[in-house]
């Protein structure tokens, strides 16, 4: 009960939020792209759509030669390394829910996991388990995640594993502390009285009244989890080379770094894609962490 | 104060352990017959299947973790951290060489960072609502959503293809001469300090020149961040009490502001501090990478790129020590600074 008219109050404020409306109006327009990605970019029949093909002219006929090629009718986003830009962008798209929404779902689930545990036991098992907290986050993210890829491999699972290996210890330390808070309310305490097994305390009871943080966590590091991964194909050691991904794109438009006015539009159209993107996001997260902070409620 | 940071201390070697664990265990998951490769030095040692079980039996990789952990942290204790392929020497004597490269760059970025950072969240704090607050409140925005290496190559794009005004790299072959061949003093390996001492101005302008760009790729991300931490925290100070009786007192609203608002404002803008410090060190992987600068953070990237692992993973250890430190230096200090979290 208390969660429905909670979503329905958050529901009322988004809307009347116009800043909220843009993010929101962002997020519907980058959906729509992806899932229309077959037909705005289709790909060969019977093949992988994600393994980009060289580009074809307009007659038809493969690309051979690598130099950068600007945009024309055929090719409304240029061609750089062989690639169309505009396949890779639209396709990009779905590479970037894909990896998004992975690593932010997973990695979300163990820090809820870990801060839970560690919250509502509290005693050795808590310090335990901020210590290997602690231990995952005294290494940069990006530095991690870059030695993550280079021994896993290139590929962009290896890349969302490695993301989900270092990105679930915010979420934690957030739940943990959330927690800590919640666990003295007297509904915990007349749960416990009542012989409640601590499992169901945690799920039914605790984290429906401490999740709404870890939402707002979720949608701020939506965009930035995928600036990651997309900065790891940008350094060449995330995606495989030929992947329908953003930061692929950039990293081609890096091997003519010094004639960037010949390649501008390999970092031009996916660079606007990824800030939209992010962009999308940190509206709508900005707009939670608002409608949430006590306060702001005033 | 004394305890805490005692017991801060005592945290400290804990956390340095549990990181080389976490280290050595990537180390470990490479398994030997890829280890192998980085302990030889022509592929020819390789040949047979024979001469990888003997180099194997060598360097004792095929032990149980625990001894090879133990192993491999005694190395790392006496400075022996490998060979660097992309160095052409040790890992550790790279690592040193670079060192200055990115402190110079990383600890540049913080001027920008600090005063347009705050000074822009303290303008857009005190017009709530306005145009002016607008405006900054875009470009915050717009400033965080845009990631850095994408930032970086549109500057190149402007600042070099274009308007030739800033060429990437890191010195002009005829200032890299002089430091060569003389005269020129090595003093503190920071070219710009070093150039200043060494009475050359054509250097310094030559250093600066070069630096502009990186410098501004490196820091917009935290003008962005440090202003809306700014702004939002001068906002709810703005709402107290007794900033209410200093109006009331009829202090004029620039008196109010700097002397009992921005204070209190930047309680905040301290404790992000340690972790922005962090992320500019890391983000030189990015910067020195598209700006074609000498740094941990290019040697870094392309020692991941050519699967150098132990490069890779002595810069790892080199970051994280940086990053450790630097919350410490921060959590001190921040208990210096707010007497509410040293009487807890």
């Amino acid at each position: 009960m208390a969660m429905k008219t909670e979503s329905r109050r958050i529901l009322k404020k988004l809307v009347k939020n116009p800043t909220a409306m843009l993010g929101i109006f962002l997020l519907v327009f980058f959906i729509i792209v992806a899932i229309l990605a077959p037909v705005l970019a289709p790909s060969e029949p019977g093949k992988d759509p994600f393994k980009m093909l060289p580009a074809k002219t307009a007659e038809g006929k493969m690309i051979w030669s690598s130099n950068p090629i600007a945009p024309d009718s055929t090719h409304p986003f240029g061609v750089i390394g062989k690639y169309d830009v505009w396949y890779g962008v639209v396709w990009g798209t779905r590479s970037a829910f894909k990896i998004g929404l992975i690593v932010s779902i997973i990695s979300s689930i163990i820090g809820i996991i870990v801060g839970s545990i560690s919250a509502y036991f509290g005693g050795w098992i808590d310090e335990i388990l901020m210590r290997i907290t602690d231990m995952f986050m005294a290494i940069p993210f990006l530095v991690a995640a870059m030695i993550m890829t280079t021994i896993l491999g290139k590929g962009l699972d290896k890349v969302t594993i490695a993301l989900i290996i270092f990105g679930w210890m915010q979420v934690a330390r957030l739940i943990r502390g959330n927690i800590l808070q919640a666990k003295e309310e007297q509904y915990v305490l007349a749960a416990k009285a009542l012989g409640i097994r601590n499992f169901w305390i945690i799920v039914k009871h605790l984290l429906p009244n401490t999740i709404f943080p870890v939402i707002v966590q979720i949608s701020m590091r939506m965009g930035s989890l995928v600036i990651t991964a997309a900065s790891l194909s940008f350094l060449g050691v995330g995606a495989e080379i030929g992947y329908a991904d953003w930061g692929t794109l950039l990293n081609y438009a890096r091997n003519y770094m010094m004639q960037l006015d010949k390649s501008w539009f390999a970092v031009v159209y996916p660079g606007i894609a990824m800030v939209l993107f992010v962009l999308a996001w940190n509206l709508v997260g900005d707009a939670l962490r608002d409608i949430f902070d006590p306060k702001m409620r005033a | 104060m004394l305890a805490f940071i005692i017991r801060r201390l005592l945290i400290l070697p804990i956390i340095l352990i549990g990181v080389t664990l976490l280290i050595f265990s990537m180390i470990w998951m490479l398994g030997p017959e890829r280890l192998i490769g980085t302990y030889v030095k022509s592929p020819e040692a390789l040949k047979s299947e024979k001469a990888v079980e003997r180099l194997i039996q060598k360097y004792g990789l095929d032990r149980p973790a625990p001894e090879m952990y133990v192993k491999w942290l005694g190395n790392v204790l006496k400075g022996d951290f490998g060979y660097s392929n992309v160095g052409r020497q040790g890992v550790l004597q790279s690592i040193m060489e670079l060192i200055p490269y990115t402190f110079e760059l990383a600890l540049y970025a913080l001027i920008p960072v600090v005063f347009v950072g705050i000074w822009l969240g303290v303008i857009a704090g005190s017009h709530q609502d306005k145009p002016l607050d607008h405006g900054i409140r875009i470009f915050a925005i717009i400033g965080w959503s845009l990631p850095d290496y994408v930032f970086g190559l549109l500057v190149l794009l402007v600042f070099y293809s274009y308007l030739k005004w800033f060429p990437p790299g890191f010195l002009s072959d005829a200032s890299m001469k002089v430091m060569r061949e003389g005269p020129w003093k090595d003093i503190t390996h920071f070219v710009t300090i070093d150039a200043i001492l060494n009475w050359r101005f054509d250097i310094l302008w030559d250093a600066i020149r070069h630096l502009i760009a990186p410098l501004l790729t490196l820091s917009y991300l935290w003008w962005a961040y440090i202003l809306r931490i700014t702004r939002s925290s001068m906002l709810e100070v703005l709402r107290k009490d007794y900033v209410r009786t200093a109006r009331a007192k009829g202090l004029s609203e620039k008196v109010v502001i700097n002397k009992h608002v921005k204070r209190n404002a930047l309680i905040p803008v301290a404790t992000v501090s340690g972790g922005m410090i962090v992320q500019l060190f890391a983000g030189t992987v990015i910067v020195e990478t598209i700006f074609a600068r000498p740094g941990l953070g290019r040697f870094t990237a392309t020692a991941a790129v050519t699967l150098d692992y132990f490069s890779v993973i002595g810069a790892a250890l080199f970051f994280s020590l940086i990053l450790i430190v630097t919350n410490l230096i921060v959590d001190i200090s921040y208990a210096l600074i707010d007497p509410r979290i040293r009487l807890s």
